[in-house]
């Protein structure tokens, strides 16, 4: 049997709903339809009343969520792309992510994302979310890279007590498979070092993570020993497997899907050179996509974000610093 | 939340209406004292930030608060002091969420009129115009998933805040939802300096009920009889399980968008109109006429209500502000996730 990153969320949403009278989803075409991507098919059937169909109402689907959290429950939004939460941005980052700290009140819901580029999304159906969300307070924000993450990342998100950006990739829904759902998991907010080597730390995260994979193989023919950091969730970053990543290595590159502008990767860089200076060996490097909308033909878009050629490249620069 | 902050009076022989039609101006003016000691302590200087008022809106306001019941869900929005009081919201939590006491239900961390009890149904506004429409439709939704029959939700709102996408998406989402949604709007001719006309271009926002099916009425914003009778109707029928009401009030705010703002715009001539009587006065001259309440009475009632802001002043002018040092800074429930930034 083989399990794809998809079919986790699916599961995952599956035990959820089964486990917890208190959880719901709610998104557009999720009902009967079972969502554009089929991350809920089947899950209306299961559960009557319980996987509701939502208008193209982005914010009002956010703002009842929270609504319906403050009553204690505890709901799961589907956004169709992560590209349409912007309508939602406002409930998200001022309605969701103040209750608690304003009122006390805890706002266990969970945002989910399907996220990052595919061949011929175009710049509507394609972008990354997670700076812009990891910049406010108040937030949890989920880049799960594995199907085994994809599955027990999204039930912590449903279990904690604060609002959860899961932002899963597009591309990893299907291509991606494991043997079997895990049965154990490390703590949210835990970095996994997903390939050990010395030479260089590659920090990813979501389907960069792929890509780092990769170019660790390729560049094991050559001779280097490249060690893959998985970010798992960018807030809260775990600084310290990181840090202790670049002690062993000396050598630090940080790659990220979305556009260049501040972000994960600059984040990432900016603590290591705060409160690691001293560890490196070399100036740290960053890689992200382009400073354009994503484009939409194929050609165009594997030359805007990072690939495993312009990673390997990347990487290769660094190691001859 | 329902708690009365005025001391029952002792009725003999009057019936419901004219029982709650005196609840109902005591609140008024319990709200439209502790607004006006808001606006001469803005003066002052004693409060940070800006002091919004009510005032011309507290029979409306009040209306809403009266017209739901324990249990009941509560949106106010910056004008509804009266509607506060009515619902049960202590007069301390208005005092010291304006004076910023840490004991209040803000501590500090918001203030004004942004404040509330979310799990007591009074739900804690954020800024943004509209937001609020579509939680109040969520907290509806979960009790109808729990199995609770029978509360409804009320949020209120101005002319302008009809116009954000954010109303829209509510008010559609309600009725698709059929929830027991019962959304007012004060439309009192401005959004702070802008007109109607500059807001919306349909005849009435009474219109606007049926392109989202939901159940209309118009009223009179300043006649407390009618907003009482009004307002009841609509939450009977939003408890009764006949979907969302919209309710449109007219009226003129009566002072300015906040108190740095002197409304030097508002046309004299539209003060004049009757949909700009005050609506505290208005409702004087009927406890009269009626012979409801004389004029010591009615001073009386005001000497009580002056009293009661008084002292809660003075209870929270000795409490403590909010130290730095004792904030935790923690913007998660789950403090492990919290970032620890120095
Ligand atoms: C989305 C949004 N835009 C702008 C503002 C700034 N603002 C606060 S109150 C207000 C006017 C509101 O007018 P209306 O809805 O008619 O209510 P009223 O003040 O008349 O009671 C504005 C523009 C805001 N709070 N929210």
């Amino acid at each position: 049997m083989s399990i794809t990153y998809l079919e986790a969320i699916r599961e995952a949403q599956a035990r959820a709903l089964n486990d917890d009278p208190r959880v719901f989803i709610y998104g557009q075409d999720v009902g009967a339809f079972g969502g554009a991507f089929k991350a809920t098919k089947n899950l209306a059937a299961r559960f009557p009343g319980r996987v509701l169909d939502a208008p193209i109402s982005e914010d009002a689907m956010a703002g009842l969520a929270v609504g319906a959290a403050i009553e204690g429950m505890r709901p799961i939004i589907e956004m169709q792309f992560a590209d349409f939460s912007t309508v939602a941005f406002n409930q998200i980052i001022n309605q969701a992510a103040t209750l608690f700290w304003r009122t006390n009140v805890p706002c266990p819901i969970t945002v989910r994302l399907p996220c990052g580029g595919t061949s011929g999304g175009g710049p509507f159906h394609s972008q990354m979310m997670e700076a812009i969300y990891a910049h406010y307070p108040g937030l949890v924000v989920m880049t799960p890279a594995t199907v085994e993450d994809a599955y027990s990342m999204l039930l912590e998100a449903v279990a904690i007590d604060d609002p959860v950006i899961f932002c899963e990739h597009k591309l990893l829904y299907n291509h991606l498979k494991a043997e079997k759902l895990p049965t154990e998991a490390l703590p949210v907010g835990k970095a996994r070092i997903a390939r050990e080597g010395r030479d260089l730390t590659i920090v990813a995260y979501s389907a960069m993570v792929q890509e780092a994979l990769i170019v660790a193989d390729e560049l094991a023919t050559e001779g280097w020993e490249i060690e893959v950091v998985d970010l798992r969730s960018v807030k809260p970053l775990d600084t310290d497997t990181v840090m202790a990543s670049v002690a062993r290595t000396g050598r630090l590159l940080c790659v990220g899907e979305a556009f260049p502008w501040g972000g994960v990767t600059a984040e990432v860089i900016a603590r290591v050179a705060c409160e690691g200076f001293g560890l490196l060996d070399v100036p740290p490097q960053r890689l992200n996509a382009k400073d354009t909308p994503v484009p939409y033909h194929p050609n165009l878009w594997a030359a805007h974000r990072p690939t495993a050629p312009r990673i390997a490249a990347a990487a290769r620069k660094l190691l001859r610093l | 939340m329902v708690h009365s902050p005025l001391k029952p009076e002792p009725v003999g022989d009057v019936s419901p209406m004219q029982e709650l039609y005196l609840r109902a101006y005591r609140l008024m003016l319990l709200a439209r004292v502790l607004d006006d000691k808001f606006a001469s302590l803005y003066r002052a200087g004693k409060i940070h930030g800006g002091v919004f008022l009510g005032r011309g809106q507290e029979a409306l306001s009040v209306a809403c608060g009266l017209a739901l019941r324990e249990g009941d869900v509560f949106a106010p929005l910056i004008r509804d002091q009266a509607g506060r009081l009515a619902f049960g919201e202590p007069i301390l939590d208005a005092v010291r969420t304006y004076l910023g006491s840490a004991l209040g239900p803000m501590r500090g961390r918001d203030g004004n009129v942004h404040r509330g009890h979310p799990k007591q149904g009074l739900l804690a506004m954020i800024s943004h115009l509209g937001a609020m429409i579509s939680v109040v439709n969520g907290a509806l939704l979960a009790r109808r998933m729990k199995g609770i029959a029978g509360t409804v939700g009320l949020a209120c709102c101005g002319d302008g805040a009809t116009s954000t996408g954010a109303f829209h998406e509510a008010l559609n989402q309600a009725a698709v939802e059929k929830l027991p949604l019962v959304m007012v709007v004060a439309n009192n001719q401005f959004a702070y300096s802008t007109p109607t006309a500059r807001q919306f271009a349909c005849d009435s926002l009474l219109d606007r009920a049926a392109g989202y099916g939901f159940h209309g009425s118009e009223v009179d914003g300043t006649d407390l009889s009618a907003c009482l009778t009004t307002l009841t109707a609509a939450a009977d029928r939003a408890r009764a399980g006949r979907g969302p009401q919209l309710v449109v009030a007219r009226l003129l705010r009566l002072c300015g968008h906040g108190e740095h703002d002197d409304a030097h715009y508002v046309d004299a001539k539209l003060k004049h109109l009757p949909a700009s009587r005050d609506c505290l006065k208005a409702s004087e001259d009927f406890l009269r006429a009626q012979e409801w309440a004389d004029a010591p009475t009615l001073a009386a009632w005001r000497a009580e209500v002056v009293q009661k802001v008084e002292e809660t002043l003075a209870k929270v002018h000795r409490e403590p502000a909010p130290d730095p040092f004792k904030e935790n800074w923690y913007a998660l429930s789950a403090r492990h996730l919290c970032e620890g930034y120095e």
